[in-house]
């Protein structure tokens, strides 16, 4: 089943001046149409105003299509009685941990969702317990927020989500803040929950690296999707992905040049043992 | 216009029982023209350190020599050393404010009490040195895109006209080709006028591509200072505060290890390939 059905879905930013009249409009999403099925960990890659941000905010409501049609498990994000549902099947995590956390303790900040919810006190304690365990933080569960790290302080966003029980989480750029090891912690979690907990992951990145594990990449540009299959498809395309101004990870660059410079390696190589793997051949 | 830091300690919150001891013993000379990293994980002292090097921090004990004077000296002009030694924050953007950005730029010089023409001089040579076109000179900051609200960002610090330059975290949240620009201006602008660039960074590919010598930071403490080929020989060490080495010199040092006939301390792209290619006699 799709967790999320796109349909031609267009977006576009008005700007309006003091009396309200419209000065200009930006097409921010142009023509999107897409599928994740449950349980997949999907990337989308983009430059900065690419239009990635705009359609993440499209996967939990938080705008509405201008045109065409976007289904969240099934329901329309268009429509307002469904709109709490939504939010919560899709839970979203943003890049600035401070703007995230509210609680003085971080087990109080990871049951705040469920809590306004309505759910019964014990099982608020449950989900609590469990989210901050799938994270890797529950030896952390008394302490105040403000004494994290920003990966720590990242994974209680993502446990606050997790509290929810939604089928799907987008984290729009979560570890653009954080240090080398605080993005290690918080794509392992994010890894985790997906493979142990089935919990489907849109996870929106600048950082080539983080995505070579994803079932599936969407690159964009311009508004739409420019391109679009599994980790190895996608960076076979050195000069393409240039030309929209990303990159791909070190390794495959390496990879490239090497070719380049007469090797004759496959395309699309990702990870450091494929490298070495493919050297040892050619030896 | 040397600066010298001489057993420079800095304890945060040192009256009350939750003192943390930031800076511990640092010892550090950043001569003139070098291109210098530094890195460190989060809470390293790594932004300690260079709030020092401008005074908007003083040393618990220890002193800071700028050409030789101490700037901890009382009849010492700090405004003077902030305008020589420039510091670009994160996300420098957040502090743009004017209605153009040509205004915006101006406003640094502005206050240091220059005639109109110098200003503007300033300003329009500001803005050539970090790339941006003439026609965005009089938009609004605000309708930039991240990448050239950034170099608008430098440009009012470079508008200072500093001999030191400080960017703590200059591509942060910026797209790979807006990274690369970045620090490609910054790389030319280094070239050109011979400043003396010092780089707080987490991107161990960016340090290793462009600077000449790495400051490593751990617990307060220089851990290591030197040429980026001898820090990254350090690579397990540097695993084990949370910091790795570039990508290719795991691939160069595991080829090694399997035989392959290369020297394995390749720290960027283009040496590994070169290297690689050697050993395959290409």
């Amino acid at each position: 089943m799709d967790i999320i059905r796109s349909e031609h879905v267009s977006f576009d930013y008005i700007r309006r001046d003091e009396e309200g009249n419209v000065e200009g409009i930006t097409r921010a999403v142009d023509d999107v149409s897409l599928r994740v099925k449950q349980g997949d960990f999907v990337a989308i890659l983009g430059h900065n105003g690419s239009g990635k941000s705009t359609f993440a905010k499209h996967l939990n409501a938080l705008l509405y299509p201008t045109e065409g049609t976007l289904l969240v498990d099934g329901k329309d994000t268009k429509d307002a009685e469904e709109i709490w549902n939504i939010r919560q099947s899709a839970g979203m995590v943003f890049q600035n941990p401070d703007n995230q956390i509210i609680g003085q303790v971080v087990e109080e900040d990871v049951g705040f969702g469920p809590e306004n919810m309505g759910i019964p006190t014990e099982q608020i304690w449950e989900r609590v317990e469990e989210s901050l365990k799938a994270v890797g933080m529950y030896q952390y569960r008394k302490h105040s927020p403000n004494k994290l790290s920003g990966g720590q302080k990242q994974r209680v966003s993502i446990a606050g989500v997790l509290a929810m029980h939604p089928k799907c989480i987008v984290l729009d750029e979560p570890t653009a803040m954080l240090d080398p090891n605080g993005r290690k912690e918080v794509i392992r979690a994010i890894r985790g929950l997906n493979m142990v907990e089935n919990v489907t992951i849109i996870l929106i990145t600048h950082y080539m690296e983080e995505v070579i594990d994803a079932d599936r990449i969407f690159v964009m540009d311009g508004g739409r999707v420019a391109l679009e299959g599994t980790p190895k498809e996608v960076f076979s395309q050195v000069e393409k992905l240039r030309s929209m101004r990303l990159d791909v990870p070190q390794v495959t660059e390496l990879a490239f040049e090497l070719k380049k410079g007469g090797l004759p390696l496959p395309d699309g190589i990702l990870r450091k043992e494929e490298l070495l793997e493919e050297l040892r051949k050619l030896r | 216009m040397s600066l010298i830091l001489d057993h420079v300690n800095y304890i945060y919150g040192s009256d009350t029982n939750l003192a943390v001891k930031a800076l511990d013993d640092i010892c550090l000379q950043i001569p003139d023209g070098q291109f210098i990293g530094i890195i460190g994980h989060t809470g390293s002292g790594k932004s300690t350190l260079v709030q020092h090097l401008n005074g908007l921090l003083k040393p618990s004990s220890g002193a800071i020599y700028f050409n030789g004077q101490d700037i901890g000296d009382e009849d010492f002009n700090k405004k003077e050393l902030r305008s020589k030694v420039g510091l670009v924050f994160q996300y420098p953007e957040h502090q743009l404010f004017e209605i153009t950005v040509f205004q915006d730029v101006c406003f640094g010089p502005k206050n240091l009490g220059l005639s109109q023409k110098e200003i503007e001089l300033r300003a329009y040579s500001a803005l050539k040195q970090v790339g941006l076109e003439d026609e965005y000179f009089y938009q609004s900051p605000f309708e930039l895109s991240g990448g050239q609200k950034r170099r608008v960002a430098i440009a009012g610090v470079l508008a200072m006209q500093p001999e030191i330059l400080i960017l703590d975290e200059p591509t942060a949240g910026l797209d790979p080709k807006g990274r690369d620009e970045i620090l490609g201006q910054i790389a030319k602008l280094k070239e050109e006028t011979g400043m003396t660039i010092v780089l707080v960074s987490h991107s161990m590919e960016d340090v290793a591509e462009f600077v000449d010598r790495i400051i490593v930071m751990n617990k307060g403490k220089v851990m290591y200072d030197d040429v980026p080929k001898a820090v990254f020989s350090h690579y397990k060490e540097l695993e084990e505060i949370g910091l790795a080495a570039p990508q290719v010199t795991y691939i160069v040092k595991e080829m090694q290890q399997a035989g392959f006939p290369v020297e394995g301390n390749a720290t960027t792209i283009a040496e590994a390939k070169a290297e690689i290619l050697k050993a395959f006699g290409k």
